[in-house]
């Protein structure tokens, strides 16, 4: 008899691909996907419940199938696809929800693990925090609203569960910017703009993880422990190095277009009200600061070290993404023909050191 | 490009002119002499990362204009045949590497012999720009930035303006971390900047100083950007501890501003040093504590007066008024040309203490004041020989 492993939020693509992954892990005899719509994509051997997490129809599902891992991964930025509402159904999914699950969850018996999948949004963005932030930096000021506030919220209902059920071991992935295939957050719309707006005088520096790295984070977290690793505990999940935004926008080749900061304000209220596009305080606030947290825990005490850098990761949507209006290439390639043009060019990479003759150069070009 | 550093941008200084004056003995030797300082060159300017293959056509046309250009530079009369037979240009190319060439030794001795060379590691960084193809650090720090431009815009006022005169910089050690601990003055924060290039600058080891700043400059536009990438990062334990752990030089001044912004007639008298944050910082990271003394800062803007009304308005911690500012406008912003001295003392050790120390405040309250007489002291020494302010 193995696991029976109940995961939450498989209509969107990423918890389909979840889904799928941990059907393969030995060990696991069962999968359950939930979700209030039916997932997109399929979702393999598993089976689908289609349940509300905000209904306490959750319940029943934990204690028919004898569930006894949970991995919560209904916690989401952005609205689903497919007709989902607006930012106030999100929130209500996100919160009622999480708390609806951790009732379930407390009251099965046969549930010994639980993931949560989180984000480095809790620890807000401020030019008065530390430049880099650990796992148990004390947030000064605590994100105001938006998808930030509803992750302070479910992680404060998961401390709150960890304290009353110390048997249950419960893991929170405190995930940086979800880019790849399968991701949708607000970011991967925010460079998918044509031009990005930023903001005047700031430069802010940004970390992102692929989506391999999430769903094989997530593997490790909902499997046993190996040797010398605890999966119980906060985690920040990053890949290596970072990047400053003119950083992206170059590599991906989209001009920026720098706004004053009341300009953005003003514009967002605009935008608001007319009903269009909606983008958080919050993410405006990242844009200005940006956000850097240490991984160093993940990776000692977790065992898990990304797979991607955050510059790997921004290159493969680049490429899934093609270029923007200014593509790297070709701009490379004008800053190339004017090098060419300089009359005394030292030798270039193609001759090696030993053929620098300059008749083998000319027949070699 | 961790290794970015190695290239200079221009002719800065003792490393570059010694590089620059090679390369001009190898051009001067005839035949082989101007190969093997092409190919000592070679290794910075190949180091462009992410060259496509795309570029591989381009690349071509460099060799034929590589193979004639240093041909060209020494031997005139053959450039136009040596690129007219590089296939990858054509001939009406030719001419006008021919008369590029020509150019090329006009401009030479306008602009000095190695100027191509300075023009196409230009160029190569300005690829690199671009591109976004260079690397930052955890803090925003950008290494290549920051060596070669923003050290490039400061080091006129650095050597020019305010004339440093930097004494003991070897106190600094060559590796490992180190705490630098130095007093604060002047109204705007030039000698922090002025720190930073004596260090760059000087330091035998290319020692990169990491300055700790008030919350004030992570919330300004553009001067946080600038911050951020020439290595700043905010004043507090975490960052500070971060950074010695991993064995930068961190500059700090602890009087923050209350000494940036003290009256003129309270100038060189240090203030209070915080609570002594840094020495436990140091404590705890076992980093020695430089103790440094600027003497110049405090009489580039003699502020007389503060205006706490405009201040409160603009949420600054003071508004100076000196006797240009702000009566004569955005000319009265152009501080003094005092003439500058920054010494490094002899470095404090901190790693002889057990690890519980860094808790004990009376250690604490030791180690701060003997730190702060070392630089009141150097201060008062220092002022005694100074002939003069502005000389």
């Amino acid at each position: 008899m193995g696991k029976v492993v109940l995961v939450t939020g498989v209509a969107r693509p990423l918890g389909g691909r979840f889904v799928r992954r941990i059907q393969r892990e030995p060990g696991v005899s069962r999968v359950i996907g939930v979700d209030a719509q039916a997932p997109v994509e399929d979702l393999g051997g598993a089976d689908f419940v289609r349940a509300d997490l905000r209904q306490p129809a959750i319940g029943k599902v934990l204690a028919e199938h004898a569930v006894d891992t949970v991995v919560h991964m209904d916690v989401h930025g952005t609205p689903p696809t497919l007709g989902g509402g607006g930012r106030g159904a999100v929130k209500e999914t996100n919160v009622i929800g999480a708390m609806q699950l951790l009732g379930a969850c407390q009251k099965a018996p046969t549930v010994s693990r639980l993931v949560i999948k989180s984000t480095t949004s809790v620890y807000g963005s401020a030019p008065r925090d530390p430049a880099v932030f650990d796992e148990s930096t004390p947030v000064r000021n605590l994100p105001s609203g938006g998808f930030a506030k509803d992750a302070v919220e479910v992680e404060g209902y998961v401390r709150g569960f960890a304290r009353r059920r110390p048997d249950v071991a419960v893991t929170v992935l405190r995930f940086a910017h979800i880019l790849g295939p399968a991701a949708e957050s607000p970011l991967a719309a925010y460079f998918s703009l044509p031009v990005l707006p930023t903001v005047l005088g700031y430069d802010p520096r940004l970390h992102f993880v692929h989506d391999d790295d999430v769903i094989e984070v997530l593997r490790l977290a909902a499997g046993e422990p190996r040797r010398g690793t605890l999966t119980a505990g906060t985690f920040n999940i990053a890949g290596d190095g970072v990047l400053l935004l003119s950083q992206c926008a170059r590599r991906l080749g989209r001009p920026t277009v720098p706004m004053l900061l009341p300009a953005i304000r003003w514009s967002r209220s605009v935008l608001r009200s007319v009903g269009a596009t909606d983008f958080s305080p919050e993410q405006i606030r990242l844009l200005t600061h940006g956000r850097v947290v240490r991984t160093a825990h993940a990776r000692d005490v977790l065992g898990f070290t990304p797979r991607r850098t955050t510059a790997q990761t921004l290159d493969a949507f680049a490429s899934e993404h093609g270029p923007g209006l200014l593509p790297p290439r070709s701009i490379a390639g004008t800053v190339d023909r004017l090098a060419a043009l300089l009359p005394g060019k030292p030798v270039p990479q193609t001759s090696t050191a030993g053929a620098a003759r300059p008749e083998e150069v000319r027949q070699d070009g | 490009m961790a290794d970015a550093k190695v290239i200079p941008f221009d002719d800065d200084r003792d490393r570059s002119r010694g590089a620059g004056a090679s390369a001009a003995s190898s051009k001067r030797s005839p035949g082989d002499g101007g190969r093997t300082g092409r190919t000592g060159r070679r290794p910075g300017l190949t180091s462009v990362p992410g060259r496509q293959p795309e570029g591989a056509e381009s690349g071509e046309g460099e060799g034929a204009d590589a193979s004639a250009g240093p041909r060209g530079r020494d031997e005139p009369a053959e450039s136009g045949s040596g690129s007219g037979s590089g296939p990858g240009s054509g001939s009406g190319s030719a001419a006008g590497e021919g008369g590029a060439a020509r150019a090329g030794g006009l401009l030479e001795r306008v602009l000095g012999t190695d100027w191509e060379t300075r023009a196409a590691r230009g160029l190569d960084f300005l690829r690199r720009r671009v591109t976004g193809e260079y690397e930052v650090d955890d803090f925003g720090y950008d290494q290549e930035l920051t060596d070669q431009v923003l050290m490039t815009l400061l080091r006129p006022v650095f050597e020019k303006y305010f004339r440093v005169e930097v004494r003991g910089v070897e106190n600094i050690p060559a590796d490992g971390a180190a705490l630098v601990v130095a007093n604060h003055s002047g109204t705007l924060p030039l000698d922090g900047l002025m720190l930073q290039v004596a260090v760059h600058d000087q330091h035998p080891a290319d020692r990169h100083l990491r300055l700790l700043g008030a919350d004030l400059v992570f919330v300004l536009p553009l001067v946080n950007e600038l911050a951020r990438k020439a290595g700043h990062t905010l004043a507090c334990a975490e960052d500070a501890q971060t950074l010695l752990e991993r064995g930068e030089v961190v500059g700090v001044m602890p009087e923050g501003f209350k000494g940036l912004g003290k009256p003129f007639a309270d100038r060189y008298k240090l203030q209070r040093f915080g609570r002594g944050g840094f020495v436990s910082t140091a404590l705890r990271a076992g980093a020695p504590i430089v103790p440094c003394s600027i003497v110049g800062a405090e009489e580039i803007y003699p502020m007389v007066g503060n205006s706490r009304t405009l201040a409160r308005l603009f949420g600054f911690p003071y508004f100076p008024l000196t006797p240009t500012f702000p009566w004569l406008g955005p000319l009265g912003a152009v501080p003094l040309p005092t003439k500058w001295t920054i010494q490094f003392g002899e470095p404090v050790p901190t790693d002889g203490y057990p690890p519980e120390a860094a808790e004990d405040p009376m250690l604490m309250f030791n180690l701060t004041d003997q730190v702060r007489e070392t630089i009141q002291h150097t201060l008062y020494k220092l002022l005694v020989r100074r002939r003069s302010v502005f000389f």
